[in-house]
Parts: structure tokens; C-alpha cells; sequence
């Protein structure tokens, strides 16, 4: 009976989730009136703002992954070796994210940057692209934090620092060759969860007029009718390649890590 | 001049103070133990000649070098850990190869010198594999090789064996000693095993709460301890409440059967002192002319292999022996009446 109610509920669960997905997934290929096709796939993938968005987003989003990487694996491991009971502390300011929303976020990067202000970012092309990227990492902080600090938990990063440096290694080195690649399952789970956050962000990059890919998708929901299901297809399948991928390295790394 | 020279080291954290007052001096080339219970300050001295904690106060000289403030990447001491602590991404080659790519030396020398310590651990094959196929024993030689490859000055180790299992530990010991031998390295070893430490060093440091209780080879540790503490934690004691009846010649009173010690007791007639002693000192039944003998019945037997460890009432006290074991002689009964005897020498007087 139990077993019935479990899997009663599983199968509601499923559907809850696939129903809507299928439906725009069959929605996508309705494009032609008699038979499914992938018409409303090729219109997207051959209109050129489609590449031009899609790219610039890759873009930010690699830019962010490295300064989210930069920015959090030195701040993780500090938080773990010197100031342990800083932790609560930092893993209240990386949750801000969560409950400050994005807007919020973006317009008092407005405010504080732009051309009248002291650092008037927004008054250039390259500024702006500079105040988006704060943006997203700040956007991807929680994940970012959270997926480091874990992978740093399994290692013994204390006595594997402290034999590095009994052997002469100083800080940048230990980082490099010690840290980052036993934590590199970890890290690149987090850049593939700032990939997905970032490919799919439309406040920040439509507030700072950027031509990303969420702008992009906004603009086409708006205007079209079998386009954008076909779009947030895609949007979905990008998702999915990256969560199987993150599956993938944590299997990886198990495997020839601790 | 001592090679590696702690003077006056003083460690607090907070309120805490853990390491009080540490001197000692370690020849080139000499294996010291550091000796004691859980919290007594062995790592924490440890950790300061590595560098990881700095001193409160006090010097540490290495060579006639001053190391009190100096990194840990700036002392050239090769540390191992209890928990062995191989670089997990790295192969056994690469781990003991990182501190000679650290200080950039060649390539070919590294190749060179990688060989010389795979050899020199006993496992010459290994260097492909990585850390987590190795067992804990062959980790730990790896974790050895890696710290010696850089030729350090010093060698620290921190309960290197505590984490292997009995046997292993055994052959490990033998070894790393042997290892220590050939290259004459200074080493300071911490453990809180005593037969580690009386078995594998020149000299031992025993530790209690935070200080030097005493510095000495292990027979001296062992045969002459110099405080009760020290009596008490290496070796298994005896302790027995006499009273001095003439301390002079050194006469007194264990219950009531006079003891001649035959040496001048440094305490007043009628005040009580504890009398320690050896289990291996006493023999059952009566020993040589001029042994102090005592009667006493059989507790308890239990039979070790090759030595057989006896305990008696002695109405009161109890006493531990040992007696080898013999194939003719059958261990004594249990509520059996014994004589005890032993020499006076082997009673040592602690004055409470
Ligand atoms: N970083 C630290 N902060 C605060 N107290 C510490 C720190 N490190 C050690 N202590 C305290 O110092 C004392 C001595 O610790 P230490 O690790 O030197 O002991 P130990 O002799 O090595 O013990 P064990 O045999 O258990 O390893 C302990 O009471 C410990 O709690
Ligand atoms: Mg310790």
C-alpha cells in the first residue's frame, strides 16, 4: 500500500515536471500545419542574433567562471585553514545572492557606477561588460561557494598545504598544484552551474542593455509563436549537457582522486 | 655547539599554555623522541621547529641559524605526517619528486634522485602509482621518501606509524631508523608509544603537560626515571607506600617488613616515600645473598609467550613480576604462597 502511494507520487511528480515539457517540446515542431518538423529549430539556429547572443553569453560566462574560480577557491580555502569561524559569516554573505534579487542588485550597480558616478563604468562598452560579469558572479556566488567548500571538505587541505610547504612551496604554487586539482571536480561543477546561471540571465543583461542570450530570448517570446519553444529547447538541452557533464567529472574524479 | 638548538620555547593559545619553558639540544645526526600522554605539547613543539606555529617565545637555531621566524618554506625540514598526506592527484614518482621541482633542480638529477629514494624505501616499482593504491604502510614510506628527497636538514616526524596497524608498525619502525642511520639525518620523532620511543632513539624527551620532565637515553629513562611521572609513564611500575625508618642507611618499612635499601634515603625517619619498581627486577622464589625478599600469594597469572606475567598480593599492595617462560617449570597457581625476592638497587625511592 505504502509502496503504491510511493510510487503514485513519483509518477505525479514526473509528470508535474514533463507534461509542460513535452508539450513545448511537441509545440516546437508544430511549425508546419500538416506534419512535425524542425522548421522552428532552423529559423533559430540561422538567425544571426541567435549566434551573436549565444556567443556573447558563452563569453561572459567563461570570463565569470574564472573570476568566479579565482575569486572563491582562495577565499574558501583561507575561510577553511586561518579563520574557520569566519565560515558562517562568509556562507551568509555568499546566500545574499539568493535573497537579494537580481534587480535589486543591478540597479545599485546603476547608481554607484554609472557616468556621473566615481567610477563610472556603465560609460563604456567594455565597462559595462565588466559591471555584468560582477553581476553574474555575484549571481553564481552561492553555487560557486557552496560547490568549492564542499570539495574542499573531502581533502585534508591543512596537512596537504603544510607538507607542500615543508617541502618549499609557497602559496601561489600550493594553490596551483595542490588545491585547485584536488578540488577540480568541485570547481568545475561550479563553473558549469555559473555556465547554466549565466546563459539564461535576463535582469542584470537587459537592465545594462547587453546583448545576451536571455534579452534575446525575451525579445523573440514576444514576437513569434513556435521560435522561442524551439529556443528554450535548446536553452534546456545546454542545461542538461551541463548537468551531465558535472555527473561525469564528479565520477571521474572520485575515481582517480582520495 | 648542538646542530638543532630550542631554547626557552614557550607556546600559549589564548589562555592556553601548552608548551612551557622547552630547551633541548639534538646533535648532527642524533634521533631524539619527543614522549608523552595525549595534549602534553609533542605536536605543538613539533610544530614550531617546522615553522607552522611561531613560539610565544624562545629561539630555535638550526646549524647556528636562527629559524624562530622564518617560514615554513625557508627551513629545509622534511615533515611527516600521521596521516601520511600524499598529494592525492600526484603519482608516488610526482610526490617524491614536488619538493626538488619546488627548488628547481634539473630534471635528470630529479629522475636520479626519485630512483635513489624509491629504492631506498623498498619500493622501486611503485612510482607510477597513485597515493590510494598503495596500503597505509607503503604510504607512509612514500610520505618519507618525499620529505628526504629535498636533503633536508632536519627530519620531523608526528606519529608517522600510529595510523598502521601492530606488525607493520614493527617493521616500519626498524626501518625508518635504519633509513635515519644511513643518512645520518637529525631527527626529532613524536609519539606517544614508549616502546617506539625507547626502541628507536638515541635519546628520549618525556613530556608532561607542556615540559621536559626528563632528557635521556632510554636505558636512563627507563632505569633511573627522574620524576614519578616519568616512573609511571614508561614501562610498567610498581608502586608500594614504605615509611623510613632510618635514613641513614637507608631502612624502611613496607608494611611490616623492614627493607635494608643500603644507600641513604633523602627524607626523614617516620615520613612515607613510594618505592618503584620494575616488573622484570623481581624474581619468584629466593634470588642472590643480599636481596630484599618478601611473601606473598598469587593474584594472578597471565602467560605472554615468553614471558609470564605473575601478579601477587602482598596483604595489601600488589605486585607485578615477570619471569621468563621455561618449558620445565609450569607457571605458579593462583592462591598459591610465593617468595618474592629482588635486588635492593632495583627499588627506586620517589620522595612524595
Ligand atoms: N591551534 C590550536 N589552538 C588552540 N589550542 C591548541 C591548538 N593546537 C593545540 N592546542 C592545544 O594544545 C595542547 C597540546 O596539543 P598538542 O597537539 O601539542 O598535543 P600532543 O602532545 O601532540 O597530543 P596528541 O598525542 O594527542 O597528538 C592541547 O591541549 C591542545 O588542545
Ligand atoms: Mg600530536
Amino acid at each position: 500500500m505504502t509502496k503504491f502511494l510511493a510510487w503514485t507520487a513519483i509518477l505525479l511528480g514526473c509528470l508535474y515536471f514533463a507534461l509542460p515539457m513535452i508539450g513545448m517540446a511537441e509545440f516546437s515542431l508544430s511549425m508546419r500545419r500538416d506534419a512535425y518538423s524542425l522548421d522552428a529549430y532552423r529559423v533559430v539556429l540561422a538567425d544571426p542574433r541567435f549566434q551573436a547572443t549565444f556567443l556573447f553569453s558563452l563569453a561572459m560566462a567563461l570570463v565569470t567562471i574564472v573570476f568566479g574560480v579565482l575569486l572563491v577557491v582562495p577565499t574558501a580555502v583561507w575561510v577553511q585553514l586561518k579563520m574557520p569561524r569566519l565560515r558562517p559569516v562568509v556562507e551568509f554573505i555568499t546566500l545574499l545572492p539568493l535573497v537579494i534579487p537580481a534587480i535589486v542588485i543591478v540597479f545599485g550597480y546603476i547608481r554607484l557606477y554609472n557616468t556621473s558616478g566615481w567610477l563610472p563604468l556603465t560609460g563604456s562598452v567594455t565597462g559595462t561588460n565588466i559591471l555584468l560579469m560582477f553581476g553574474y558572479a555575484t549571481l553564481a556566488l552561492p553555487y560557486m561557494y557552496r560547490a568549492v567548500d564542499t570539495g574542499l571538505r573531502t581533502v585534508d587541505v591543512a596537512t596537504l598545504t603544510e607538507a607542500a610547504q615543508s617541502l618549499g612551496a609557497g602559496w601561489l604554487r600550493i594553490m596551483a598544484t595542490v588545491i585547485l586539482p584536488n578540488v577540480l571536480g568541485a570547481v568545475l561543477s561550479g563553473a558549469f552551474l555559473t555556465l547554466a546561471i549565466v546563459i539564461g540571465e535576463f535582469t542584470m543583461a537587459a537592465l545594462l542593455d547587453r546583448p545576451a542570450f536571455g534579452p534575446y530570448m525575451q525579445v523573440l517570446g514576444a514576437n513569434r509563436a513556435y521560435e522561442p519553444a524551439a529556443l528554450a529547447v535548446i536553452a534546456f538541452a545546454i542545461t542538461w549537457v551541463c548537468m551531465g557533464l558535472i555527473g561525469t567529472i564528479a565520477r571521474l574524479s572520485k575515481h582517480k582522486g582520495a | 655547539m648542538a646542530f638543532l638548538d630550542l631554547s626557552q620555547l614557550n607556546k600559549s593559545f589564548g589562555p592556553n599554555h601548552v608548551v612551557k619553558d622547552f630547551d633541548l639540544s639534538i646533535a648532527q645526526g642524533e634521533f631524539v623522541s619527543l614522549l608523552g600522554p595525549s595534549g602534553c605539547g609533542k605536536t605543538t613543539v613539533l610544530r614550531m621547529v617546522a615553522g607552522f606555529e611561531t613560539p610565544s617565545s624562545g629561539a630555535i637555531r638550526i646549524d647556528g641559524q636562527d629559524m624562530t621566524h622564518l617560514r615554513p618554506n625557508q627551513r629545509n625540514i622534511g615533515m611527516v605526517f600521521q596521516a601520511y598526506a600524499l598529494f592525492p592527484n600526484l603519482t608516488v614518482a610526482q610526490n617524491v619528486a614536488f619538493g626538488l621541482k619546488v627548488a628547481g633542480v634539473a630534471r635528470a638529477e630529479t629522475q636520479t634522485r626519485v630512483d635513489e629514494m624509491l629504492a631506498l624505501i623498498g619500493l622501486p616499482d611503485l612510482g607510477g602509482r597513485y597515493p590510494y593504491q598503495l596500503s597505509g604502510g607503503q604510504q607512509q614510506r612514500v610520505a618519507l621518501a618525499r620529505a628526504l628527497a629535498v636533503r633536508p636538514k632536519v627530519l620531523l616526524l608526528d606519529e608517522p606509524l600510529s595510523a598502521l596497524d601492530a606488525k607493520i608498525r614493527a617493521s616500519l619502525r626498524r626501518e625508518i631508523r635504519a633509513i635515519q642511520q644511513r643518512l645520518g639525518i637529525t631527527t626529532i620523532f613524536v609519539t606517544h608509544d614508549q616502546e617506539e620511543a625507547l626502541s628507536m632513539s638515541d635519546r628520549v624527551v618525556v613530556m608532561n603537560g607542556g615540559r621536559a620532565d626528563q632528557i635521556g637515553t632510554p636505558f636512563e629513562i627507563y632505569n633511573t626515571p627522574a620524576t614519578r611521572f616519568v616512573a609511571g609513564f614508561v614501562g610498567t611500575l610498581n608502586t608500594f607506600q614504605a615509611v623510613v625508618t632510618d635514613p641513614a642507611t637507608g631502612t624502611v618499612t613496607l608494611g611490616d617488613t623492614p627493607i635494608a635499601l643500603h644507600r641513604p634515603v633523602d627524607a626523614a625517619a617516620g615520613t612515607t616515600v613510594t618505592l618503584a619498581m620494575r616488573p622484570e627486577t623481581a624474581t619468584l622464589g629466593i634470588g642472590e645473598p643480599g636481596d630484599v625478599v618478601l611473601r606473598a600469594r598469587i593474584s594472578d597469572v597471565q602467560f605472554l609467550g615468553a614471558i609470564i606475567r605473575v601478579t601477587a598480593d602482598l596483604g595489601g599492595d600488589s605486585l607485578t613480576l615477570d619471569t621468563f617462560n621455561r618449558a620445565s617449570t609450569p607457571p605458579p597457581d593462583v592462591g598459591a604462597p610465593v617468595t618474592i625476592s629482588m635486588p635492593p638497587a632495583g627499588l627506586v625511592v620517589l620522595v612524595a
